[in-house]
């Protein structure tokens, strides 16, 4: 059983072209090669000028055509039934941003991994917060591009239980190549105890869980550490250069600032960081989720 | 100086100095200008490769940060392309060779030949500026895509605009070979006596003039979006980052066959000489680089598959992409014929152009896997992507490139390299070529996405062979250079026409007078590659 219901067709129509493609590549340079060999000037003392043979020129040309037309004929037919899921396709919004999935079930579960039943067909609606990213799961053999402000989907029908990797394959920034996460397919009961289980929460700080969820922790570390943002550790009443209209100023960070910083990030640039790479929360987070964020970050001291 | 007394007086001797260099009109003089700064900027473009191979080595940190990382990877494909692989060929050697192979003096604007060079050198120091000017090279892949290009604080206002400037010198050189072909053509030289390179660099030029301003406007908009903030491409000021996509690849897939077709022409120009007869299938050849050229402009989409596009014009962009193949099959059974029944001499000329059919050949054919929607949607944005364009650009003329210059060698300079050692680089250019390229399209295949710094372990040891090819295929290069200088400096001198060559150039001394010809050169009897020595058939 394949991993996925797309893994035949792209698996046959690539090993049909790499076949045809190894004949020619074979067949030609073997050619080439003999003919070095056969008139070589040794041997063939002197050349013979041939223009040109029609029949050859048209069997030359026909034939690749057909060629092509079959590698198009089986391109597009397993391709096709990539663009149409299924009506009754479990339907899960798929967030890219960056650097980190998150995934989102009918039910509202939210996760950073995904675990789907086998042989259910489930439809992939992608959507980013910033820049492109695109969805790949190479064991499934499909990949579709998550554009800012697009409808992108994508959709399958996972067929072997087994853990896959899902990769980010639309270069989107520093961290890129670890946009990682995985895709575990299992049976239907262990599916249903999975979906009823809720992650236990009840221990972790609400501010921590929304840094988590809206992946404010792939820029930003908790534990001092360099990334690609300030860490929040001792963030509140640090005193810091920041980058205003150019200018450079000393200021101590407090709610404003903070409150601020979240909003509209390219307001006051962290010295030594880069402008533009935070998107402006001010439409994404509410102003009680900020609150909640800022008061986890005043307990990293 | 005694020794030019005894010389007879050619363009390289007429007059001294740096400034009868910076200033001089003479378009074979340009050339040179051409063939040292783009020589240049090409081992710029190598070393970053390297590092790249040298990073990728292991997984997880070697050498360099994964920003660093990512700026290498921009600024390698910047310089790999804008002032490498596209100019290459067609201002080099078609500056050099055109007028001559046309049997004319020059070529039709000398003037706007010399600000292209100004042109193109403006345009590189900005591109290398960003490594010392501003926030950093940008970090954004050759293809800036939007709405990262927009948002990331690297100075790719710079990067863009160094294209831009790049775009203008691309498309004087175009304007001018097409005035030059249509205009200066030797009395008696109609379009069909043309040699095959002219006719690749007829091509080449159109595509050069039409397609290029479109990357030029385009570019002007993400600067314009970053900048003053008009939202074109970013959707969180209103823009739409796929209308990006589609202008650039408007020009940029046009753009391959700029980097194709001269190389196309200098094969046939190659393989007819070593096999001292006549091309098999002129026309056929001639022709179907204009169906490439043509056909070339309508099949941008394919880069655009998983972009969520719709199934029509998937099939349009697919089907085409198939057809545009065609011809270049024509081609390379043209050039194959072309051995059959021929007084074969295996010169390195020849190895590099069998060469080129080779890598060409697994570039082509791993194109059409590409173009296979069904299997784009596996390998898109792999290093199988990866893999396919070094095949075509590198392997193929990037290999083109190599053997022009050791068949024209001898006319440029008058003098001759050493055989052997130019035989043993090219084994160990071909050979390391090969190792580390190869192992990139089964990367691709089992699921590794291309700009990646960092890689799962079951990558980890075809990583290691690719790395290993980049260092034999550095060691080859060097040769190469070390062989072609030491060449120059003291190689044997050679007569007017060292490979019984039957085209224009092969007519005049080498090198070649200010003028190009001392006396009018005559056509070949019966067409341009009828060589009286040969049987007819
Ligand atoms: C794509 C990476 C990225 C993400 C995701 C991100 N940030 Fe940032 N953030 C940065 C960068 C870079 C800076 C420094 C530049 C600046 O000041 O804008 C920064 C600055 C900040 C600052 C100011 C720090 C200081 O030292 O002044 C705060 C507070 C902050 N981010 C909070 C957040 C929160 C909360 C989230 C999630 C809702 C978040 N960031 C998500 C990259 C990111
Ligand atoms: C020693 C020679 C070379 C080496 C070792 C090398 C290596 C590489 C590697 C490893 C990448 C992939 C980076 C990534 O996706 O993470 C790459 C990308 C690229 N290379 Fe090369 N390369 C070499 C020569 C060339 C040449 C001659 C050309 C052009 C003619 C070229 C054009 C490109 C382009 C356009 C990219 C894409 C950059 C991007 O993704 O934006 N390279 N190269
Ligand atoms: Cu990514
Ligand atoms: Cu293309």
């Amino acid at each position: 059983m394949n991993a996925s219901n797309f893994v035949e067709s792209v698996d046959f129509t690539l090993y049909l072209i790499l076949g045809i493609a190894v004949f020619f590549l074979v067949g030609i340079t073997a050619t080439m090669i003999y003919f070095l060999f056969r008139y070589r000037k040794k041997r063939n003392p002197v050349a013979t000028n041939i223009e040109g043979h029609v029949g050859l020129e048209i069997l030359w040309t026909v034939i690749p055509t057909i060629l092509v037309l079959i590698m198009f004929y089986f391109g597009w037919s397993g391709y096709k039934p990539m663009l149409s899921p299924p009506d009754d396709a479990m339907e899960i919004e798929a967030i890219g941003q960056m650097w980190k999935w998150t995934f989102i079930y009918p039910d509202g579960k939210t996760v950073d991994s995904l675990v789907l039943p086998v042989d259910k067909p489930v439809k992939l609606n992608l959507k980013s917060p910033d820049v492109l990213h695109s969805l790949y799961i190479p064991a499934f053999r499909i990949k579709q591009d998550v554009v800012p402000g697009g409808s992108n989907m994508m959709w399958f029908i996972p067929q072997k239980p087994g853990k896959y990797d899902i990769l980010c394959a639309e270069y989107c920034g520093q961290l890129h190549s670890y946009m990682l996460s995985s895709l575990t397919v299992v049976d239907e009961a262990t599916y249903q105890t999975w979906l009823k289980s809720a992650p236990d929460l009840s221990n972790e700080h609400p501010g921590l869980t929304l840094l988590k969820k809206n992946a404010c922790i792939s820029c930003h570390t908790l534990d001092g550490n360099r990334l690609v943002g300030p860490s929040f550790k001792g963030l509140m009443g640090r005193t810091e250069t920041v980058i205003v209209d150019g200018q450079e100023k000393e200021i101590t960070v407090d709610r404003a600032y903070l409150i601020e910083s979240i909003k509209e990030p390219n307001a006051a640039i962290t010295a030594t960081y880069q402008p533009g790479l935070m998107t402006p929360y001010k439409d994404i987070l509410s102003d009680a989720d900020i609150d909640q964020i800022i008061a986890y970050i005043e307990t990293l001291k | 100086m005694s020794e030019t007394a005894a010389m007879p007086l050619n363009y390289l001797n007429v007059k001294k100095g740096i400034w009868s260099w910076l200033f001089t009109l003479d378009h074979k003089r340009i050339a040179l200008l051409y063939l040292y700064s783009i020589g240049a900027f090409f081992l710029v473009g190598v070393v970053l490769g390297v590092v790249m191979r040298l990073e990728l080595f292991n997984p997880g940190r070697d050498i360099i940060e994964p920003q660093t990382y990512n700026q290498v990877f921009t600024l390698h494909g910047v310089i790999m392309i804008f002032l490498f692989i596209i100019p290459s060929i067609p201002a080099v050697f078609g500056n050099f060779f055109l007028p001559i192979m046309l049997g004319t003096d020059d070529v039709a604007f000398p003037r706007l030949n010399l600000f292209s060079w100004y042109l193109y050198i403006i345009g590189a120091l900005f591109a290398l500026s960003t490594l010392i000017y501003g926030n950093g090279p940008a970090d954004t892949g050759w293809t800036f895509y939007a709405p990262y290009s927009v948002k990331t604080g690297t100075n790719v206002s710079m990067s863009v605009l160094a294209a831009f400037i790049l775009g203008f010198s691309s498309i004087l050189t175009g304007l001018n070979f097409i005035v030059t072909i249509h205009r200066l053509r030797t009395p008696g030289m109609t379009f069909n006596k043309m040699p095959l390179f002219s006719w690749a660099l007829y091509a080449t030029s159109w595509i050069q003039v039409l397609a290029t301003p479109v990357i030029g406007i385009t570019l002007m908009m993400i600067i314009a979006e970053r900048m003053f903030g008009v939202g074109l491409f970013d959707p969180s000021i209103g823009g739409d980052p796929i209308l990006y996509q589609h202008l650039f690849w408007i020009y940029s897939h046009p753009a391959v066959y700029i980097m194709a077709l001269p190389a196309m022409g200098v094969v046939s120009e190659i393989i007819p000489t070593f096999a001292q007869r006549s091309i098999f299938g002129y026309k056929p050849i001639a022709y179907s680089s204009m169906a490439i050229a043509f056909v070339g402009y309508f099949v941008w989409g394919h880069h655009m598959f998983t972009s969520g596009m719709s199934g029509a014009a998937a099939i349009v962009f697919s089907i085409l992409t198939f057809l545009v193949a065609i011809p270049t099959a024509i081609k390379v059974f043209n050039w194959v014929a072309t051995l059959y029944k021929g007084s074969i001499d295996i010169q390195v000329p020849l190895l590099y152009a069998l060469a080129f059919i080779f890598n060409f050949l697994i570039g082509g054919l791993t194109g059409l896997v590409l173009g296979a929607l069904v299997v784009d949607v596996h390998v898109h944005d792999t290093y199988f992507v990866v893999g396919h364009f070094h095949y075509v650009m590198f392997g193929g003329t990037g290999f083109a490139f190599f053997g022009a210059l050791h068949y024209w060698f001898p006319k440029i300079w008058g003098k001759m390299y050493n055989k052997t050692r130019a035989n043993l680089a090219f084994a160990l250019l071909f050979i390391g070529f090969n190792t580390l390229y190869f192992p990139m399209l089964v990367l691709g295949i089992m699921g590794m996405p291309r700009r990646y710094y960092d890689y799962l372990p079951e990558f980890h040891s075809l990583n290691q062979i690719s790395t290993v090819g980049s260092w034999i295929l550095v060691v080859g290069l060097l040769l190469m250079i070390f062989n072609l200088v030491a060449g120059y400096l003291k190689g044997q001198k050679v007569g007017g026409n060292p490979w019984n060559g039957i085209t224009l150039e092969w007519q005049t001394d080498s090198p070649p007078p200010l003028h190009n010809f001392d006396k009018m050169p005559e056509l070949p009897a019966g067409g341009p590659y009828n060589y009286p020595n040969a049987k007819s058939e």
